[in-house]
This record gives structure tokens, sequence and C-alpha cells, in this order.
């Protein structure tokens, strides 16, 4: 759905005549180029996915993060422009650690989502500068407020959420994640379901390798935001490649047998599916 | 209660009150006595107020330099009351005493005044803490201060029971005001007392004459 503005969008301090200020949809298309990341909250925590595309094959793995810590409970995952994120998230970390140091407890997330939005914010109302190029997945959790999860885009607006994505795949994604169960799941569960919808989202054609974040906070973690440990991650990364792989297969028997409308071709490919399934599981 | 500085050089040394909080079952119940005192010669009011309400369910007792507390606790409980509309929720009792922490460590140099916060909140339910005269936080299920407060350190210590019932409690604290008035030359006047639990707060006043009295007396 692209438009375009002439004469009324050089600047973000210019409305158009219909109302928009297009400086700031600019920046959310400038979100909408970047991989996909999403969080999820379940009934006793929130877990955070990123498809990290690999640009070079000379990167370290495990750089280039995408989710950051921005106090002990709370995590944040991106998507746009790094550079805009990093800057933000260190303003997400001064807002918490003043909190900290005038009200002596650990800041709630809605109030730190709406500080950083208001920030955001700012950004958007004056023609010296330009909007934040990026939008961002807070979560948190706490032990009287239980699991908490904020989304912040760049025009300065902050809602709360079961479950939310940003980036190129946002749309396939939301889809997966509205068939979810949420309330009802724990972290444990969540993990894999949340590898799964990455690994669904994920443009085989277009984007080639991509490297996957995750990262949960709540109570398996004790209120501490951290990444998944490695042998949960490979776990779950190995359910996600079982779960698409399946679904293609799937997809590519029943597009067959609808071609060649013959129940003897179908037999043999149940054959075939049958043991390709057999060697993956093992 | 202005500082006589020939009597004080000490740093440290609380002047003229017997002030404290004690959590009980359910709520947590905040007194004072009533006497301001210019040196320990003069008694300046025999009914000043020392418990200030910061919050609709936190208190806050005062001892020191009159002057001093009244100008933290005007500018705490403008900051309390701003916060607590910007999160949209009671304040926290340990987040009010924060506040009051920050203005006494900040400005230690130019301070005399210390503090007891004591609330209910949602969170932890009914708190107490100390705010001491250079800015030390501290959580404790009871405490006393201000210069009565040496005069009944064994009573409180003997006397308190954890998880007490709310008229064990008033008892208790009408108990330790007395002594401690009874003995110390620079509190008096009358007894005031703050029940404060999650349904409200209630004020009791126990005038001098009315105070429980003991064999020696």
């Amino acid at each position: 759905m692209s438009s375009i503005g002439t004469g009324y969008d050089l600047s973000a301090s210019t409305f158009s005549p219909d109302g928009r200020v297009f400086q700031v949809e600019y920046a959310m298309k400038a979100v909408e180029n970047s991989s996909t990341a999403i969080g999820i909250r379940c009934k006793d925590g929130v877990v955070f996915g990123v498809e990290k595309l690999i640009l070079s094959k000379l990167y370290e793995q495990g750089s280039n993060k995408r989710i950051f810590n921005v106090d002990r409970h709370v995590g944040m995952a991106v998507a746009g422009l790094l550079a805009d994120a990093r800057s933000l998230s260190e303003v997400a970390r001064e807002e918490a650690s003043n909190f900290r140091s005038n009200y002596g407890h650990n800041i709630p997330l809605k109030y730190l989502s709406e500080r950083v939005a208001m920030y955001v914010h700012a950004y958007t109302l004056y023609s010296a500068v330009r909007p934040f190029g990026c939008s961002f997945i807070l979560g948190s959790y706490d032990q009287d407020d239980g699991p908490q999860l904020y989304m912040v885009d760049p025009s300065g607006i902050s809602f709360g959420y079961w479950g939310c994505a940003i980036g190129k795949a946002k749309q396939a994604a939301k889809t997966e994640i509205e068939k979810l169960q949420m309330k009802d799941m724990t972290c444990r569960e969540l993990v894999k379901e949340v590898a799964k919808i990455i690994y669904i989202v994920h443009d085989e054609v277009k984007d080639k390798a991509f490297e996957l974040e995750l990262s949960w906070v709540g109570e398996v973690t004790n209120g501490k935001h951290e990444l998944v440990p490695k042998d949960i991650r490979v776990e779950a990364e190995k359910y996600a490649k079982v779960c698409t792989t399946t679904t293609s297969l799937l997809h590519g028997i029943s597009v067959t047998w609808v071609q060649n409308n013959s129940t003897f071709k179908m037999g043999k490919k149940k054959q075939t599916l049958n043991i390709s399934l057999l060697s993956m599981v093992k | 209660m202005e500082i006589d500085f020939m009597d004080s050089q000490i740093k440290g040394v609380s002047t003229g009150t017997t002030i404290l909080a004690v959590t009980f079952n359910g709520g947590v119940i905040i007194g004072s006595d009533s006497r301001a005192s210019i040196g320990g010669y003069y008694v300046s009011s025999k009914t000043i107020n020392k418990l200030i309400q910061v919050h609709d369910r936190i208190f806050c007792c005062i001892a020191g330099s009159l002057a001093d507390a009244q100008a933290v606790t005007k500018a705490a409980k403008f900051q309390i009351s701003f916060h607590s509309i910007q999160m949209e929720s009671p304040p926290l009792v340990k987040a009010a005493a924060s506040v009051l922490k920050e203005l006494c460590y900040n400005n230690k140099e130019e301070l005399q005044a210390g503090f007891i916060t004591a609330g209910w909140d949602r969170k932890k339910g009914p708190q107490v803490y100390t705010v001491a005269l250079g800015g030390m936080l501290l959580s404790q299920p009871f405490t006393i201060g201000g210069s009565g407060s040496t005069y009944i350190y064994g009573y409180a210590d003997a006397k308190y029971k954890p998880d007490m019932s709310r008229e064990e409690c008033l008892q208790f604290a009408t108990n330790a005001l007395a002594l401690a008035m009874g003995r110390d030359n620079v509190s008096g006047g009358v007894a005031h007392l703050v029940v404060i639990t999650e349904e409200g707060v209630e004020h009791v006043v126990i005038p001098g004459d009315k105070l429980p009295k003991f064999h020696d007396e």
C-alpha cells in the first residue's frame, strides 16, 4: 500500500492534505525492510524470536545481536535500522536505571514503554531531526504483575500485546501467532512454537542463510532476561525444522495428488513420505 | 525544634522527639509525641503534628530539625504524588522511602533530619522503612527513632512480637510512647497514632493525662 506524498513528505513537521505525516510512514517502511522479530507472552513468561539474516559468511556466530537486555528483568527485540535501535536501547537502559535509582525497585514495563515511546515520538515533531527507523518489542516478568509484552513503533505509540510481530514477514507471523493458545502455554512449550514460526515465515528463496536468536524471561529464569540456553535452542530448532519440512512435504503431496488424480501414485508418495519422516526424526 | 549547635555538635544525634512505627497483621501503626522544643529549654509547641501523610496509605514521621524535615517532606510529597499519577497506581512504600532517601543523601551536608516511613501497598502489604540522617534506607518490621527512643529500646525489643493483632499493636505503641515521653524531657504532649490498613487510615490521639501510667509516676 504505497503512495507518494509529493511535496508534503520532506520533513516530519509537515502534514499532508489528507492528514498524514509521511516521514513517519516512511520510517515504518524502513522497519518492513528488515527481517522478522516476534514476541509472545504466555502464562509464566515472555519469549522473543528473531530471524537474523546472515549477510556474510565471515560474521562470527552470535554477533550483530538483535535482542538487548534493558534491565535485569526486561528484554528488547528490534527490527529496522539497527543503529537507531541500539541508541534507543541505551535510552531505555537509562530510563530503567534512573527509575531504580529514584524509587528503589524494578521499573514496571508499562511505564518504561511509555517513556521510551514518548522519546521516539519527540523525534517525529521537528524538521531538524528524522524519526527513528526501528520498531521494538519489550518484554518483562515480575512476580506480582506477571509477564508483560509491549511494542513501540516509529510513530511513538506503544501498546500491550499477548503476541506481536515486526519486520518483513509480520503479517504471516501474526497469522501463525493467532493460531496459538498462548495464555495456557508455559515458556518451555512456547520456545518451540516461536522457533517454528520463525522457520515458517523465513523466505528460503529470497534470503538464504539465517541465524535464529531466541531469548526468554519468566518464572523459568527467575525473572531474569537471558538468551535461551544452547540445548533448549537446539531442541527448538529441531522441532521447527521437522514441522516446516513436514508441512512442505504434505503440501507437495496434496498438490501432486490433485494433479495426477490417481490413487496408485498417491500410495507410492505416502511410502516415500513415511521413510523421509522417519529419517528426519532420527 | 531548631538546632541548638551547643547541644548537638555531633552529627547523628536526633533531637527532641519520640517516633515509632510497628507492623502488625494486616497493617502498620505509626506514632509520635507532639512536643517541639528549642535547645531543650523551651517548649515551642505542645501539640505539633509530626505525622505527615505523603500519600493515601503512606505516612512519614519526622525527627531532627523541624524546618529541614518540613522542607524535605513537602518536596517528597510532590514527587510521590506525581510519580503515582504517572504510574496510574498507588506508589509502593519502598518508592516513597526511596524518594526521601534520595533527598536526604544528595543534600546530606545541609540537612539534619531523619524519617520513618510506614504504609501499606498492594505488593508487599504493611512495611516500615527508616531513613537515617545521612540517607541510609533500611526496612524493618518495627523501628523507633528520635531522642526519646533511647529510653525504650529495652521495652521495644522485649515486647515486640511479629504478627500482632491491631489492638495488641496499638497497646504496644501507646505504652512505648508513654514510657519515652515519661523519661525524655524533650518529648511530651499528646500521643499521635495512625493505623494504616488496606481499608483506610485511622487517627488516634491520646491526650497526656489519658496515657497509660507506670508504677513510678
